[in-house]
């Protein structure tokens, strides 16, 4: 069998809790993100990412507790990704079990921090994130939780980032996110075609249908999805089974 | 705990992690005492001759290895193949061999005769997510894996396949996903603390063989 395409789930935690649409009616796990971990982890999850949407100051020291408890007993990659500024927060974020980090808004300010992350833990550990929407013909890039527009097609960004030495990009379409109609295909083809390091999908996760046309149309490497793992209790295994049936490579693994 | 004795009171034995300043340790370590072992990270050479295994880890640059200096190398080189077992993770496993293309002036272990390469094919390189391992023959360290288990990688360079290999991997073309010497000396090209449950049964079976 070749590589695997990876189903990654997305955990976006506010001061230590899983904030979106969190709908399993087991109330223990709900909102906590180390029984979530766990619960996606028994299902077949390929990776974690655990996004600080708030990330504020004050909430460094919650994250960093957030990621000691779910990396404690988890043993797939972990990234984790909001706030990542500059070499300390990535320092913090690995030291407390986080395999990878992504940056967005501060690799974007200064490409040299992905260098300098990538030259002391190696360019597995660094990933670039990038928010784009389309404009005409392009997909410009935006910043600062997709609320600053910075003039940059996400093509020619990704390329750079990709010299400059992340290990993969996780490329976000605006446009899709949260509306659950699909990824964006095109943006995500154009932007893997175009660097030699895996590309993330993620926005727009809603069928399991979406994940099939990302996986061939848009030559995704990975996909990664929050709130639609929480459809069903099975949705992980059920997503795989979906994918494998029609000629996808994905891990089935034993437990 | 002693740096430096074989057992803790609890009867885990230590397995050194040698440090050479390549990337994050967190993981490993946590993945070693998960596997039942009291693992602790040491450049000191006398730290690790007395350690019950040995685990060279390392992400990135081959040129990395550098750092390994003589003594270090050396308390690495004496034990390994005897009493003290040694893995070899990911560039760990790469330095076992005489050398690698990334860095044609470094120096390998020489453990294992051979080169690393860099990986070629159509494919994407850096290498990076679960594939496949292809048992090729019995290895103390595949007890309890299947073939066809799937393993995560992350690299750009891979040992070739050679009588040592005991399970590959297809990625382009074919390489050495894990190898033993038959003398306990072992590599694993993709990182086991990240590889699930598999990964975990591939460093009990290797946390096992420490005494």
């Amino acid at each position: 069998m070749p590589l695997a395409k990876r189903i990654i789930a997305c955990l976006d935690v506010r001061n230590g809790c899983v904030v979106k649409g969190v709908q399993f009616q087991d109330l223990a796990s709900a909102g906590d993100p180390a029984s979530l971990a766990r619960r996606y982890n028994a299902e077949g999850i390929d990776e974690l990412v655990i996004l600080d949407v708030t990330a504020t100051i004050e909430n460094r020291r919650a994250l960093t507790d957030t990621i000691r408890r779910v990396s404690a007993e988890l043993f797939i990659p972990l990234a984790v990704g909001g706030g990542i500024r500059a070499e300390a927060d990535a320092e913090a974020a690995l030291d407390a079990g986080a395999d990878k980090v992504a940056l967005n808004s501060a690799a974007l300010a200064d490409p040299s921090l992905v260098t300098r992350l990538a030259n002391r833990y190696g360019s597995q550990a660094v990933v670039v994130a990038i928010d784009a929407k389309r404009d005409r013909e392009r997909f410009a890039v935006f910043s600062r939780s997709g609320s600053a527009e910075t003039g940059r097609d996400a093509v020619e960004w990704a390329r750079q980032a990709a010299e400059v030495g992340a290990g993969e990009i996780l490329l976000t379409s605006i446009d899709r996110d949260g509306t659950r109609a699909g990824f964006d295909c095109e943006m995500t083809a154009a932007v893997s075609g175009a660097v030699p390091i895996p590309v993330i999908a993620s926005g727009g996760a809603g069928t399991f249908d979406h994940f099939h046309d990302v996986f061939t149309h848009g030559r995704a490497d990975a996909a990664l999805a929050a709130s639609v793992f929480h459809f069903s209790e099975h949705a992980v295994a059920d997503l795989k089974a979906f994918l494998d049936a029609r000629g996808v490579p994905v891990r089935r693994h034993s437990c | 705990m002693e740096n430096g004795a074989r057992r803790t009171e609890d009867g885990r034995p230590s397995v050194a992690v040698v440090d050479y300043r390549a990337g994050n340790l967190t993981s490993l370590l946590k993945g070693l005492s998960a596997a039942g072992a009291h693992a602790f990270v040491s450049s000191d050479p006398e730290a690790i001759r007395g350690a019950a295994g040995i685990v060279v880890p390392g992400v990135g640059h081959f040129a990395a290895t550098a750092a390994i200096d003589e003594g270090l190398r050396a308390a690495i080189v004496e034990g390994a193949g005897h009493d003290r077992p040694l893995l070899g993770i990911c560039l760990g496993l790469q330095f076992l061999f005489d050398g690698s293309e990334e860095a044609p002036d470094a120096r390998g272990l020489g453990l294992l005769s051979g080169r690393c390469t860099f990986l070629r094919g159509d494919v994407k390189v850096p290498h990076v997510g679960w594939n496949t391992l292809e048992r090729k023959r019995d290895s103390a360290l595949l007890v309890g894996v299947d073939s066809g288990a799937y393993v995560y990688f992350t690299h750009s360079y891979a040992a070739p396949i050679t009588d040592a290999c005991v399970a590959s991997t297809a990625h382009g073309a074919d390489f050495a996903a894990i190898v033993d010497d038959g003398r306990r000396v072992f590599g694993v090209q993709f990182h086991p603390e990240k590889s699930g449950e598999d990964g975990m049964r591939i460093l009990r079976n290797f946390v096992a063989l420490c005494r």
